[in-house]
This record gives structure tokens, C-alpha cells and sequence, in this order.
């Protein structure tokens, strides 16, 4: 995209963005940095190690921690790349509905996913975990993919809504009028120039499901624990040992796919994909 | 190859309002016939019912004889340019244009769809874009691209709507010729939409003129131009437009704002009763008296503006319009989406003529190019339905030995 910024605003936006990096970029670094230090020097207070270990990774990836880490990490990859799926198919369908159809009850169904979308989660936990061990999903992989689908299923319609709402009702009509069903026009017109919102509404709703904590610790035991969860049950050497080195070396582990993700679809993301459609 | 018949089309919306009410048209087959009117006339709406993106409240609608009422838009076979080109962003030039071929699945192969494509990009000029996308191609191209897209199929008719509104002046003169010349090669049937009365008269080998969704004359632009039937029409054909002229009917007289013009005959005996009649005579049939001599009614007036363009210029003579007839006349200017100016009369003069603002002119008209209206029910009195009728049968002449020359042409290039 074009900017049309004067160069004084240009500069006076780099000093004003240099602070918020520097403050958002900290505590990542500090993470890295304490996940390469030793057990010894943990709390030696220095940003940068003095000598960079890499027994926290060790620990987790080969050594005792393994057992809890490596399915844990299975478990978050599974259940999130699923509740992603499911999620963003299911909203692009609703969401062309409400973009494009007037319908009876179409205010309600927005509101009520908002309503859905700001209801604190921690007072759905408690009885969700009832009703699950009843109907036998508690510690399964599905009763954690259906709370995040109702967790990101609200985000991903308004999103999605929005990005339909700005393609010109034409391009169906014109491809309506050269031979198309109305699922070809969805398919092969519709889609295709709503990829970056399709894309963003996946990355979005992979990070709800990713970071989520709540439902994991709750919803799981064993055998469905995804990796927020399997952290807090990290152990230390001995009883009297913080596992922090640990911990922190998961954590970077679990933060490689997102950034990696993030970069893969950023260019899809802000790629202006409808211009020249139409006149302008 | 089609013909399309409207039956007493009507399209009335939720709030009970009919944008198009009661309109029947033949559209025969390789004609190309221009819906026009002002902004909110129905003439998109129209378009679109034909196609199929509107439904139809009532009437039939038929192609080559078949109900399509009902038909889904892709079961018509037509095919559209729109207003805004609508061209598919994500895809190139060349898949733009395939695109039609390609959603009939089995029916092409992949050389026969490059044949394709290539024949239609090479027609519109299009050949060293085919891999770009249309992000990066200028207004002209893109609409270049949306019509190929339109005749790569060889469907059975065109639909244009406002297809040239979006390019600048001169692009849209040069579009122009190339619909025309395009329309005239294939010879396909085509409904063309536009609320340019140029557009409209330089392409349409007819032109149905609309108003508030009804229609008012479905003609030949000569015999719109010549013979309108109402004030509407004469106001609406022609640039500048008609000057219309209150004039106090006394005995066999017509006093114009002007000048008094005696009348005769069948017209006389038409105006007898009335107290007020309009008068509409078109600014090129105004002469400079002193260049031309005599036509036959003869006034001077005051010129208050003059516009000198080179191979003609317009004299502006503001008037007092009749009490009796500037409620008509307003209304008359709404319809045909005026500002409401003051009464002024245009007037279409010889580039030679000396005659400059502020000046009192000699001018002069032939009373037999007037046309006389009704002011209540907006009729023209002075329509002549034979000479109307010749028209008529001699555009149709026209337009079939045009199509007529382009089969010999298909024929000769394919023997």
C-alpha cells in the first residue's frame, strides 16, 4: 500500500513507535534469555546470560519433562488446527448469509455472538466440566475443540461479515449472468476475494484456541492436555527448584508456530486483494 | 442470435411503488435497441429483469419464443457488462475473459477456450494484457476486458448497462464507435442502457425512451428526433434540447413569446378551443435572418449570451414564460433531471453569424419545423403518423441490410 505520509509524520511515527516495541519485545527477550541460562545462574538477574545452556531444552525435549511436554504439544497442534477449521468454515458460511441474505431474526444472530463473544469464560467453566464428565468428554480432544468453537465462532462471523459486506454485490452477479451456480460464484468469485479476511479470521481464531488456559487446565486431565495447561504442571530437579527454565523454554517453543504463522500469511493478510474490481 | 419479446413487464417493489409498469417491447433479432431515460426512469431495473437478477411482478418475457420468466440467469444465455465492469480482481486478463467458457464444464477443451479468448482479446485489443490483472490496467482496458468477457461466449443477446458512464469524455467517444462497430460484426441482438441521449441516438438502431418506469416512444432515433410523441420525448432527444415556447392561441394565430405564427389546416383546427398550446422548435432550425434570408417567420430578440465553438454557435434569449403554462414547463424540466433555470431560448446559429451578446438579432424559422404541444396532457399535435411510419420502415431497411451485409461477410469469410 501506497502511503501518502509526510516525512516529519514518518519520523514523528518511528519515535513514537520505537518505545512500544522496546516495551512489547522485553519480556519475549527475557523469556528467551532465561530459558538459555543454567539452573545456577537463573536468578542472577543479568538480561543476558553469562553462558548459554541449553538444558532447558534438553529437558523437555529428550529428558524427564518429555513425557508431559511432547503430547501436550501434539494435543495444542490437533485441537487447535481442528477448532480452527471447523470455525472458520462454518463462520464464512454464516457470514455470506448475513452479508448478502436478508433473513428474519439476522439483528438477533449478530447480537447474540456478540453477547456470546463478551461472556466471561471462567462462569461457563464450572458447568461445562459437570456436563462434560457426564456425557464423557471431559479429558477428551473434542470437549476442548467445541468450547473454542463457541469461543471463536462470534469473532470469526463479525470479521468475516465484514469482509463480504465489501465486495460488490456484481461480481456474483456477473458471474451469475457468465454461467455460475450460486455455490460457483461463492466458490470461484467470493472466496478467492475474501482470502485475506478468510485468512485473518484463522490466525485469529488459532490464537484464541492456542493461548487459551481456562479450558485447558479445567476440561483435561491427562490424555487431552494441551501445552498452556501442561506447563503449570511442570516440575522443578528437586521440590525446593523453580522449573521457570523450563517453563521458559516451552514457551519459546509454543511461540515458534504462531510467529511463524504470522509471517506466512502477513502479506495475504494486507494484500488490498479487491482492488480493480470494479471502477476506481 | 435471439429475439426478445417484453410483455407488459412490471416490477413493483416491497413499498408497492412500480419501477417499471406496463412495458412491452420487441427486441428482433441482431437489433440494438437502447432503454433511456433520466436517473430513476427503470431502465436499469429493465435491463437487469432480463437478465434475470430481478424477478419480474408480472408480464412474460420471452426469448426466441420461450418463457424465461422463471430462468436462473446462467439458464438465459446472455450475457452483461456492468456499470462498474465487475471484473473478477484475483484472476488475469486471460481468466477473466475464459471465464464464462470455463464455468460450462466439458464443453471446451483448453485449446479451444485459448482459441477463444485469444480471438476476443485480439478483436478488443487486449492481447499484450492477457497476463496482467485488472488492478493494473487503465478504466478504458478494463471495460475492453468486461466486454470481451461478454462476447467470448457467443450468447444469444448483449446487455449493456451504462457501460461508458465511468470513462472520461473523450474515451467514451472512442468506446463508442467500438460497441458499434463490435455490435455490427456479430450482429447479436443487444439492450443497451444509458441516460446519454448521444449515446442513445448514435448507437440504437432503435431507442425506447422511459419515464417513471413507463414507457413513452420505442423508435428510431430519426423519428424520435422528428416526430416525438409528447413533450417529454422532444425535450428529452436532441442536444441542446428543444426550445419549448408558450403561445396564446387567437383564432388562427400562435402568439409566441417572439413573434405571432399563423397556422392552417388540420393543425388549426387542432388548437381551436385551447387557449395556450406549447411550442417546441429545436435551436438548429433557428437562422440568422441576415445570413440566410426569410424562412418564413421572422423576430428580433435581445441575445443575452453567445458560445462561439468553431463550426457553429449557441445564442441564449431568455424569456418570460406564460403564467399559464411555467408550472408545465417546471415540471417538464424535473422530469428530465433540470436545475430549474430560467426560461431561456437556445439557438443553433452559423459559425459566419456576426451577431454578439447584447445585440438585438434578426432571426428567423419555418414555422412547418415547429412542433405544437398540448400543455395538459403533453401531446404532440403536430406528430405525423405516416411520415413517422416511413421512418420507421426506412430505418428497419437500413438495419437489415446492415445485418444482411454482415452475413454475406460471415459467409464469404468462412467459404
Amino acid at each position: 500500500m501506497e502511503s501518502h505520509v509526510s516525512d516529519k509524520t514518518r519520523t514523528w511515527l518511528g519515535v513514537v513507535s520505537i518505545p512500544i516495541i522496546i516495551y512489547t519485545l522485553i519480556p519475549i527477550l527475557w523469556i528467551l534469555s532465561l530459558s538459555l541460562k543454567s539452573t545456577a545462574t537463573l536468578a542472577d538477574g543479568k538480561f543476558i546470560p553469562h553462558e548459554i545452556s541449553w538444558d532447558n531444552y534438553r529437558l523437555i525435549l529428550t529428558g524427564d519433562a518429555r513425557g508431559l511436554f511432547l503430547p501436550a504439544l501434539a494435543n495444542s497442534v490437533v485441537v487447535c488446527l481442528v477448532a480452527t477449521f471447523i470455525s472458520v468454515v462454518l463462520a464464512m458460511f454464516a457470514a455470506y448469509a448475513i452479508a448478502r441474505l436478508e433473513f428474519p431474526g439476522k439483528k438477533l444472530i449478530l447480537t447474540t455472538a456478540l453477547a456470546v463473544s463478551i461472556f466471561p469464560v471462567i462462569s461457563l467453566v464450572t458447568p461445562l466440566y459437570n456436563l462434560w464428565r457426564t456425557i464423557h468428554l471431559f479429558d477428551t480432544q473434542i470437549g476442548l475443540i467445541i468450547p473454542y468453537l463457541s469461543l471463536t465462532l462470534p469473532l470469526a462471523i463479525w470479521t468475516l461479515a465484514a469482509f463480504f459486506k465489501q465486495i460488490p454485490w456484481e461480481m456474483e452477479q456477473a458471474a451469475q449472468v457468465d454461467g455460475a451456480t450460486a455455490w460457483q460464484a461463492f466458490r470461484k468469485v467470493i472466496v478467492p476475494l475474501a482470502s485475506p479476511g478468510v485468512f485473518t479470521t484463522a490466525i485469529i481464531t488459532f490464537f484464541t484456541a492456542w493461548n487459551d488456559f481456562v479450558f485447558a487446565i479445567s476440561l483435561t486431565s491427562e490424555r487431552a492436555r494441551t501445552v498452556p495447561a501442561a506447563l503449570a504442571f511442570f516440575t522443578g530437579a528437586s521440590q525446593f527448584q523453580q522449573p521457570t527454565g523450563a517453563i521458559a523454554a516451552a514457551a519459546v517453543i509454543v511461540t515458534i508456530p504462531v510467529v511463524i504463522l504470522v509471517l506466512l500469511f502477513q502479506r495475504r493478510i494486507v494484500s488490498g486483494l479487491t482492488s480493480g474490481a470494479v471502477k476506481g | 442470435m435471439a429475439k426478445i419479446e417484453l410483455k407488459n413487464i412490471v416490477k413493483t417493489y416491497g413499498d408497492g411503488f412500480p419501477a417499471v409498469n406496463d412495458i412491452s417491447l420487441d427486441i428482433a433479432d441482431g437489433e440494438f435497441m437502447i432503454l433511456v431515460g433520466p436517473s430513476g426512469c427503470g431502465k436499469s431495473t429493465l435491463l437487469r429483469m432480463v437478465v434475470g437478477l430481478e424477478d419480474i411482478t408480472s408480464g412474460e418475457m420471452l426469448i426466441d419464443g420461450k418463457r424465461v420468466n422463471e430462468l436462473a440467469p446462467r439458464d438465459r444465455h446472455l450475457s452483461m457488462v456492468f456499470q462498474n465492469y465487475a471484473l473478477y480482481p484475483h484472476l488475469t486478463v486471460f481468466e477473466n475473459i475464459a471465464f464464462p467458457l470455463r464455468l460450462a464444464k466439458g464443453k471446451h477443451s483448453e485449446e479451444d477456450i485459448r482459441k477463444r479468448v485469444n480471438t476476443a482479446s485480439s478483436m478488443l485489443e487486449l492481447d499484450e494484457h492477457l497476463e496482467r490483472k485488472p488492478a493494473n490496467l487503465s478504466g478504458g482496458q478494463r471495460q475492453r476486458v468486461a466486454m470481451g468477457r461478454a462476447i467470448v461466449r457467443e450468447a444469444d443477446a448483449f446487455l449493456f448497462d451504462e457501460p461508458l458512464s465511468n470513462l472520461d469524455a473523450k474515451l467514451r467517444g472512442q468506446m463508442r464507435t467500438e460497441i458499434a462497430r463490435m455490435q455490427r460484426r456479430l450482429g447479436t441482438t443487444t439492450l443497451y442502457v444509458t441516460h446519454d441521449q448521444t449515446e442513445a441516438m448514435t448507437l440504437g438502431d432503435r431507442v425506447a425512451v422511459l419515464k417513471k418506469g413507463l414507457l413513452q416512444q420505442c423508435a428510431s432515433p430519426r423519428e424520435l428526433y422528428e416526430q416525438p410523441v409528447n413533450l417529454f420525448v422532444a425535450g428529452f432527444i436532441g442536444s441542446p434540447p428543444m426550445n419549448f415556447l408558450p403561445a396564446r392561441v387567437d383564432g388562427s394565430t400562435l402568439k409566441l413569446p417572439f413573434c405571432d405564427v399563423p397556422v392552417s389546416g388540420e393543425l388549426a383546427q387542432k388548437v381551436q378551443g385551447a387557449e395556450i398550446v406549447i411550442v417546441g422548435v429545436r435551436p438548429e432550425y433557428f437562422k440568422d435572418a441576415s445570413l440566410d434570408g426569410s424562412k418564413g417567420v421572422d423576430f428580433t430578440a435581445v441575445v443575452d449570451v453567445t458560445e462561439w465553438l468553431g463550426n457553429e454557435q449557441y445564442a441564449y434569449i431568455p424569456f418570460e414564460a406564460d403564467a399559464a403554462v411555467k408550472a408545465k414547463l417546471d415540471e417538464l424540466d424535473r422530469d428530465l433531471d433540470g436545475e430549474g433555470m430560467r426560461t431561456q431560448m437556445v439557438v443553433n446559429l452559423d459559425a459566419r453569424s456576426r451577431i454578439r451578446e447584447g445585440e438585438e438579432a434578426r432571426l428567423t424559422f419555418d414555422p412547418a419545423t415547429m412542433h405544437v404541444f398540448d400543455p395538459n396532457s403533453g401531446d404532440c399535435l403536430t406528430r405525423d403518423e405516416a411520415k413517422a411510419a416511413a421512418i420507421a420502415e426506412e430505418s428497419e431497411a437500413d438495419r437489415k441490410r446492415a445485418l444482411e451485409r454482415v452475413r454475406e461477410r460471415e459467409a464469404a469469410e468462412v467459404g
